[in-house]
């Protein structure tokens, strides 16, 4: 960044400040934070209502009406909402513990797939031939198993070589991918993109209270703050944050950076895991290369614009989901694509990334100090 | 015979797309962006060029193959500078994290792509779920001269479009930039470590944007070669599909070399396509797939344990510059 | 009379609360070598670049041949013919020498292929040796300083500033440094350089400025002046140091090092055949340049440096519970630090890199404190509450001036990050405290708290290895002083008779010494 812009000797010899000179915020009060993020967020709604409108041509309060109803306009939205945000939230945290460490991993997507996978071949191979409660404990051992292996892989050679984790994490995304299609033209000869609950009919979780999301809903609320407690208050959590902050220090009081590596990815893995063996094994009964839906990159943003914290996590995770359920209402009610969605949730994270600026950072313009001799 | 020719063939026009995209993730990359909104970007071109050529197919004026050409590409490469001057200021001027930056100008451009695609689908109201510009694909998909007469050479040289050819040339293009001249050098500087670069008196956020948004725009070429060429015009939601990360791996598989990139994009392109050309089960094709991913991961590990300085990512690769952070 | 080649003007310059100039003034003569002396943390390098345009000055002005100038970018500093050559080296390891050198230059030449001759010519007019074609990961800290002169004259810079140039130089190196700087200087070049060494600064500069603490003191004469008013306007006061030093009482053997070899990751020996022994009781210092193997030294005992050859033993002091009369030998050797620590071996150490290996910055002071104990007891949990208690008895004891115990450490000022680390070290009683440059950076009151310390571990009996680079504090703390250069000891010194000079000779004793980053 040139911080300078712009810099000339005047006419006469007399100096000019640059115009913009940028210096790092020491210390910023939360209140200020907060208020800087509620500004953008609030700028990206105006945004977004506008260009709705533009779309659409209705007035912005009904299209803010249309997005609510979206989101919690009946029970049964509600739910589903409530649905998403739980899954978006679960990733969210299962990617936290790594990025706490600066292990950028970008492969939460191939991670939730990859147990998706595994949950999904023991219904189609062991349905049916073992009693279904055992099924079920399989199905979850087996997916967390899967999803571990996808986060460890990349640690192990992180660990050991210092292999890019962004670029691996990222690779092994459409790894799992593949091996999802190929499951799915063996599961079904047909050659749908889909392999639903006809097929994978068995293990299958009764409904709890006969609400289908509400076994999902009470797993990642126990995960919340499990993850909260475990980055806060366990040894293992202080590691990560000695690891995330410096791997010297680390490796001077005695940290096995190898060790804490491998084994917060395999946790990030096996939460990935345990995710997609909610979607596949407890939720649809089905599976596809879309049953992550590309949450698994959304959870990194939410991840990372919660700071990190898994209580600010429900939040932003809420904030996304809301907006996409909320666009995809508009998208119905007034015709338009349902890739609405993307683009609303585009904008607000521009606006919620670009704001960060201005929280770490101050922006001085010139006249700054003049001002100041004045008075 | 005719068959493997059909098969390098199909797999130039596959490994097209991958090679605009690498090509400008290399170039982005070695100023120190990782800029993971390409595939993003790749869509947005691709739409733009559609969204140009749509207008001016029903604009009611006599198409000339020059203006045929020139409207789409126009609107491909603003459309692609904009997306990639929004992740430069967003990363270069607001130091925003880069992997959540590219993240997010996916999402968008994806949705951007498949939401004005639909839109266009919807105007023409067509009963099918695409869209087609095949009279101004004609123009995109003219063979050089004398590509019939020449036999295999000419099937197998001369027999696409223009883009594919442009695709090549501005990859020795840019092989050639990075390493002969001063402004390949400044730029390696950049990506290798910005503050030296900065002290050395190179305008380091220029150099980034500059990269960044050049970058952007030659694979958001490839996304138009995609649909004006390869898809004959027709724009069909979603069918550009992973090709966008694809070309991401690609540029880790050319060690982040643009002339590598050529071979690996056929490469990569053959791959893909493979399975038509053997005899193999249903069930295999996905593996077969898999392999371009498979073979980047162990390129990646490769380079990683050997260590050699030359041929690892630019050093500062991901990371912010700022430069009186203390 | 001539305009001066560069002028500053009350120049000042904050970062964040601290001020690291104030009120600056400075001005370099047309070809005459200035050296701009000061200590540590005096502001030099700050106010340096300001000169180079790496900061921007808050306020004050700039005098380029009399005429004011804005030097808001590097960019701007080559136009008007400044040139840096910094402290830590500015260069891309991948790229060669000549292809650092062209970076950023603009002339008519866009292949790069000519840049190798054009460096070649330049070479060979002031006399340098160095291959264009090889590449900066491959050259020795001598040949990438020379790189960076180079960089410098090929943009034809006639002020240059050189950021402790001899800090990492054998004394040959330095020789032939001197030299160039002389054809420099005849070239009608004007000269700047940053050392606190005295001898060089006599022997090469034409007049002197001093900074202390951030503020311009004066300029002097090199001829008119001497070693001793230098260093008396340089530190503000006599440099009599006063350090209590008492004698040792029964110094008990602590620690054993015998034919202790290392290597770099380049496979360039760090250490070869170091052996000594250290004393409860007694505080060994250790002198040498910049680079000599302190660092690789000290981490070999503390289980962070991969050891080639030679055995490490400390001799865990006998106690009632173990009913041992004699002290009980531990092999130290390939041990990893927690290893170290569950043999019981207590040993503390204060690494040179505060913030970014002793502490965690973004920390608060408690969790600083933790990094040392978190690991005990069984529980899956961190405990809080012993490390909250050390930190507030620690800000208390050591006068730490903080907000808070729940302030980050990085927003603490030098002096306090150190008493941090060094009162953590303490707490954790040893029986060998190790100290890599504990008073570097810090003010006189920091400093002579630190030195307090030191000497009360040392009346506890702890066997305490102090690391300094200025002689003085050296002379006047430490009971023997061993010196270290290239790699090798070169001596071993009372140190109650220990002279400068004496260890000044010592410390650039070996010839092609070994010089590392």
């Amino acid at each position: 960044m040139n911080d300078v812009k712009k810099s000339e000797v005047g006419k006469h010899g007399q100096k000019r400040e640059p115009l913009i000179h940028i210096t790092k915020r020491v210390g910023v009060p939360i209140w200020k934070s907060i208020m800087i993020r509620a500004i953008a967020i609030g700028a990206a709604l105006v945004v977004c209502g506008v260009l709705t409108m533009l779309f659409t041509g209705d007035n912005p309060l009904s299209i803010y009406a249309s997005f609510f109803v979206g989101a919690f306009g009946d029970p049964q939205k509600i739910w589903f909402t409530m649905q998403n945000l739980v899954i978006l939230l679960g990733i969210a945290l299962a990617v936290t513990p790594a990025f706490k460490m600066k292990f950028w991993n970008t492969g939460a997507e191939g991670q939730v797939l990859a147990g998706g996978l595994a949950t999904a071949m023991c219904m189609f191979w062991l349905g049916g031939k073992i009693p279904d409660w055992f099924l079920i404990i399989v199905m979850l051992t087996a997916g967390v198993a899967a999803g571990m292996l996808w986060g460890i892989l990349p640690a192990v050679f992180k660990a050991k070589w210092n292999t890019n984790e962004t670029l691996f994490t990222l690779m092994m995304n459409y790894v799992a991918i593949q091996l999802i299609e190929w499951f799915l033209k063996i599961a079904d000869k047909t050659g749908s993109n889909t392999v639903g609950p006809t097929v994978l009919k068995y293990g299958w979780l009764p409904d709890l209270f006969g609400q289908k999301y509400l076994f999902n809903i009470i797993v990642v609320a126990a995960l919340t703050v499990f993850i909260y407690i475990y980055l806060k208050y366990s040894k293992h959590g202080y590691e990560i944050s000695v690891v995330g902050e410096s791997e010297k220090t680390a490796r001077y009081i005695g940290i096995n950076v190898p060790k804490v590596i491998i084994r917060t990815m395999a946790l990030s893995g096996a939460i990935c895991g345990l995710m997609g063996f909610l979607l596949v094994g407890v939720t649809s009964h089905s599976i596809s290369a879309d049953t992550a839906g590309g949450r698994g990159f959304t959870a990194i943003m939410v991840s990372w614009l919660a700071q990190f914290n898994p209580i600010f996590m429900v939040l932003t995770s809420l904030l996304l989901v809301f907006l996409g359920r909320g666009a995809e209402e508009v998208s119905t009610k007034f015709d338009l694509n349902q890739s609405f969605s993307d683009i609303v949730t585009g904008i607000i994270l521009f606006f919620i990334i670009g704001c960060e600026f201005f929280i770490r950072y101050k922006v001085n313009f010139r006249g700054h100090h003049e001002k100041k001799e004045n008075n | 015979m005719d068959i493997i020719i059909t098969f390098i063939q199909r797999a130039i026009m596959q490994g097209t797309p991958l090679l605009f995209g690498s090509t400008g993730e290399i170039i982005t990359e070695k100023s120190g962006n990782l800029n993971l909104g390409i595939p993003g970007i790749m869509y947005i071109g691709g739409i733009s060029g559609v969204i140009g050529g749509f207008f001016y197919q029903n604009s009611g004026v006599r198409l000339n193959s020059f203006l045929a050409i020139l409207i789409p590409t126009a609107c491909a490469l603003l459309g692609s500078a904009l997306a990639s001057l929004l992740y430069c200021f967003l990363t270069v001027t607001l130091r925003a994290n880069q992997n959540v930056t590219g993240l997010a100008l996916t999402t968008f451009g994806v949705g951007f792509g498949n939401f004005f695609g639909g839109s266009l689908i919807r105007l023409v109201n067509s009963d099918t779920p695409s869209i087609s510009l095949v009279t101004l694909s004609k123009a995109f998909r003219k063979p050089l001269p004398f590509a019939e007469d020449l036999g295999v050479f000419g099937e197998l040289f001369l027999s696409y479009g223009f883009m594919v050819y442009l695709a090549v040339i501005i990859a020795i293009a840019a092989g050639v930039i990075l390493t002969k001249t001063r402004l390949g050098l400044n730029l390696r500087a950049v990506g290798e470590n910005p503050a030296t670069a900065d002290a050395a008196g190179i305008n380091v956020t220029a150099y980034k944007y500059g990269a960044t948004v050049i970058g952007g725009m030659i694979a958001g070429l490839g996304g138009l070669y995609y649909v004006m060429d390869y898809s004959n015009g027709g724009w069909e939601n979603n069918a550009f599909g992973d090709r966008g990360w694809l070309a991401i791996a690609l540029v880790i598989f050319a060690v982040w070399k643009p002339i590598i990139g050529i071979i690996g994009s056929y490469l990569f392109g053959g791959l893909y396509i493979l399975y038509n050309y053997i005899n193999v089960s249903m069930s295999v094709q996905p593996l077969i797939q898999m392999l371009p991913y498979v073979v980047t991961i162990i390129v990646l590990i490769l380079i990683s344990i050997r260590k050699k300085r030359e041929t690892q990512p630019p050093a500062s690769l991901g990371q912010p510059y700022f430069r009186e952070e203390r | 009379m001539e305009a001066y080649a560069l002028e500053l003007k009350k120049v000042t310059k904050h970062f964040g609360s601290i001020v690291a100039n104030k009120n600056v003034n400075l001005a370099l003569r047309k070809g005459e070598i200035l050296a701009v002396l000061g200590e540590n943390g005096s502001g030099k390098t700050t106010l340096m670049n300001m000169i180079a345009g790496i900061y921007f000055p808050d306020e004050g002005e700039i005098y380029i041949n009399g005429e004011q100038v804005i030097i808001a970018s590097p960019k701007d500093a080559f136009k008007y013919k400044i040139g840096m050559v910094h402290q830590h080296f500015r260069l891309i390891d991948v790229f060669t020498a000549a292809e650092n050198i062209v970076l950023g230059v603009k002339n008519e030449n866009k292949r790069l292929s000519k840049a190798v001759e054009s460096v070649k010519a330049i070479s060979e007019k002031y006399g340098f040796e160095l291959d264009p074609k090889k590449k900066i990961y491959e050259m020795s800290v001598s040949e990438k300083q020379t790189v960076e002169i180079l960089k410098v004259l090929y943009r034809g810079a006639d002020i240059l500033i050189l950021d402790e140039p001899t800090a990492v130089l054998t004394p040959q190196e330095t020789k032939k440094l001197f030299d160039v700087m002389r054809r420099m200087k005849e070239d009608g070049k004007s000269i700047i350089i940053i050392t606190h060494k005295m001898h060089e600064v006599m022997e090469i500069s034409d007049r002197v400025a001093i900074l202390r603490k951030g503020e311009y003191i004066d300029t002097v004469e090199t001829a008119a002046t001497d070693e001793n008013q230098l260093t008396e306007m340089m530190v503000g006061k006599k440099v009599a140091l006063n350090i209590d030093r008492t004698d040792p009482v029964n110094p008990k053997e602590r620690l054993r090092i015998t034919g202790l070899n290392t290597v770099n990751k380049e496979n360039v020996k760090t250490l070869s055949d170091v052996s000594f022994s250290v004393y409860g009781g007694e505080i060994l210092g250790i002198a040498g340049i910049a680079g000599s193997g302190q660092r690789e030294l000290l981490e070999s005992v503390a289980g962070l440096q991969p050891i080639e050859s030679g055995e490490i033993t400390y001799f865990a002091p006998a106690t009632k519970e173990n009913g041992t009369e004699d002290d009980e030998p531990v092999n130290l050797r390939d041990k990893t630090p927690i290893q170290i620590r569950d043999l019981g071996v207590r040993l503390s150490f204060v690494p040179e890199d505060r913030l970014g290996m002793g502490l965690v910055g973004n920390m608060d002071i408690i969790d600083n404190m933790m990094l040392r104990s978190y690991r005990g007891g069984r529980s899956v949990f961190v405990d809080r509450k012993p490390p909250h208690e050390l930190a507030d008895e620690i800000i208390k004891s050591l006068e730490v001036v903080t907000p808070g115990a729940t302030t980050p450490v990085r927003r603490l000022s030098g002096g306090n990050v150190q008493k941090v680390l060094v009162g953590r070290e303490i707490a954790a009683a040893p029986t060998v405290l190790m100290a890599a440059y504990p008073v570097r950076g810090l003010d006189i009151n920091s400093s002579y708290m630190i030195y307090n310390l030191l000497n009360q571990q040392k009346e506890h009996g702890v066997a305490v290895i102090f690391v300094g680079e200025d002689l003085d504090v050296l002379t006047e703390l430490c009971d023997r002083i061993l010196v270290l250069c290239g790699g090798k000891i070169t001596g071993i010194l009372d140190g109650r008779k220990a002279k400068k000079e004496e260890i000044g000779l010592l410390m650039t004793k070996v010839e092609g010494g070994i010089a590392n980053e």
